[in-house]
């Protein structure tokens, strides 16, 4: 009994979070909680079977596959918080309190005797038991899953099925097309150029300059900007300057000590340094190459 | 012997909990997870009173409660992803074209 009144407002406490949390990815891993709690309440249970199918076919199977369907709809496909029906959502919660008042009023006034216990159905071993019923009384209704399964296999097949409507765009027809842009549209005809690479750094977040230094937007990636994470090129410089400041300024040895490490530090946030210009060695103040 | 009564009351409670999601949440992934809960909290109530009454009969019913979830899961998730697909939205209320 202590394994339920330890798990048992865990799991209430998850599923209340269900109902309140805006993010998808965030109520599976609720159900996740709720999941593990209650196939270790079936191990209590002297259910051992239920208890690894819980865990092999909910938590493993099933929520995968939530998972994997929030991956293809996207991850930040949160709730509306707008109410279509007026109303309609303290009235849900009304009468879901209703309903948990109910059944818990009547669960609570029926007296269901004295528990028997399954150390008797238990005693050739819960599986050995289970599969005796399942293959003799409850036989048909094991056949009638099979079709069940396979129904929903092929249903499944089916609607996740995409026909295709047009001719599969061969690479070619790419170029092509590409081409075709360019002299419709003026579109950029070659590959994106790549973020900046500089005399003292780079990074994937820092747009490129372009001759007249300002920062070519099409060179970081589009995901990047959306964030709202791209750094402009004078910033990193700042950045870059603080921390060898930092490191420059450890108390101790005045000379080697700091330099060592400004020099290390500059040669991992520089790895073009080397081929590109050590004219900015041991300028700290200089910004970036425009 | 335990008494299986308190098993049942959080059975009910989780059940509560899962119907006030499946009406009170939009987007309809969240809404099959509330639908799971419930089926959970069926199941719960099943291998519970399987307890009580000592006989493997409500263990027997819960795998096939879990069967048939599965089932159910595979199919729900491929017409949200179809009408994801067309609509580009997972919300319950986009789909109401044959209202119209």
């Amino acid at each position: 009994m202590t394994a339920f009144w330890i798990l048992a407002p865990v799991m209430v406490l998850a599923a209340l979070g269900i109902l309140v949390v805006r993010k998808a990815v965030h109520a599976a891993l609720l159900l996740a909680v709720v999941m593990i709690s209650l196939a270790v309440l079936y191990a209590v249970l002297d259910a051992p079977f239920l208890f690894a199918v819980q865990i092999i076919v909910y938590t493993g199977a099933i929520l995968m596959l939530f998972l994997f369907v929030m991956m293809i709809v996207g991850v930040d496909a949160s709730d509306s918080v707008v109410e279509t029906i007026r109303g309609q959502r303290p009235l849900a919660v009304l009468l879901g309190l209703g309903l948990a008042v109910i059944l818990v009023a009547s669960v609570g006034q029926i007296t269901l005797g004295t528990v028997v216990g399954l150390d008797a159905a238990n005693e050739g071993g819960n599986i050995e038991a289970l599969a005796n019923l399942l293959f003799s009384r409850y036989v048909f209704v094991f056949e009638t899953t099979s079709a069940l399964l396979i129904t929903a296999a092929v249903g499944a097949m089916v609607l996740a099925h995409r026909e295709r409507t047009g001719p599969r765009p061969t690479q070619a027809s790419r170029a092509a097309q590409r081409v075709r842009d360019f002299a419709e549209r003026g579109e950029h005809l070659g590959p994106l150029p790549a973020p900046g690479v500089y005399a003292r750094h780079n990074a994937v977040d820092t747009p490129a300059l372009l001759p007249d230094g300002t920062p070519a937007e099409s060179s970081v990636s589009r995901t990047l900007a959306a964030r709202g994470r791209i750094r402009s090129a004078p910033d990193l410089a700042d950045d870059i300057e603080d921390v060898q400041r930092a490191l420059g300024g450890l108390p101790g040895g005045s000379g080697s000590p700091g330099d060592t490490a400004s020099g290390s530090g500059h040669n991992t946030e520089n790895p073009s340094a080397a081929a590109g210009g050590p004219a900015t060695d041991g300028d700290p103040g200089s910004e970036a190459p425009r | 012997m335990t008494d299986v009564t308190p098993y049942v009351v959080l059975s009910a409670i989780l059940f509560s909990i899962g119907c006030v999601g499946v009406l009170t949440r939009r987007n309809a992934i969240v809404v099959f997870m509330c639908v799971e809960l419930m089926l959970n909290a069926c199941n719960l109530a099943l291998v519970a009173f399987a307890k009580q009454h000592g006989n493997l009969d409500g263990q027997i019913a819960a795998f096939f409660v879990m069967v048939v979830a599965a089932a159910e899961v595979v199919v729900g998730l491929a017409i949200i992803m179809t009408i994801f697909r067309t609509r580009r939205s997972a919300s319950v209320d986009d789909a109401s074209l044959l209202k119209y």
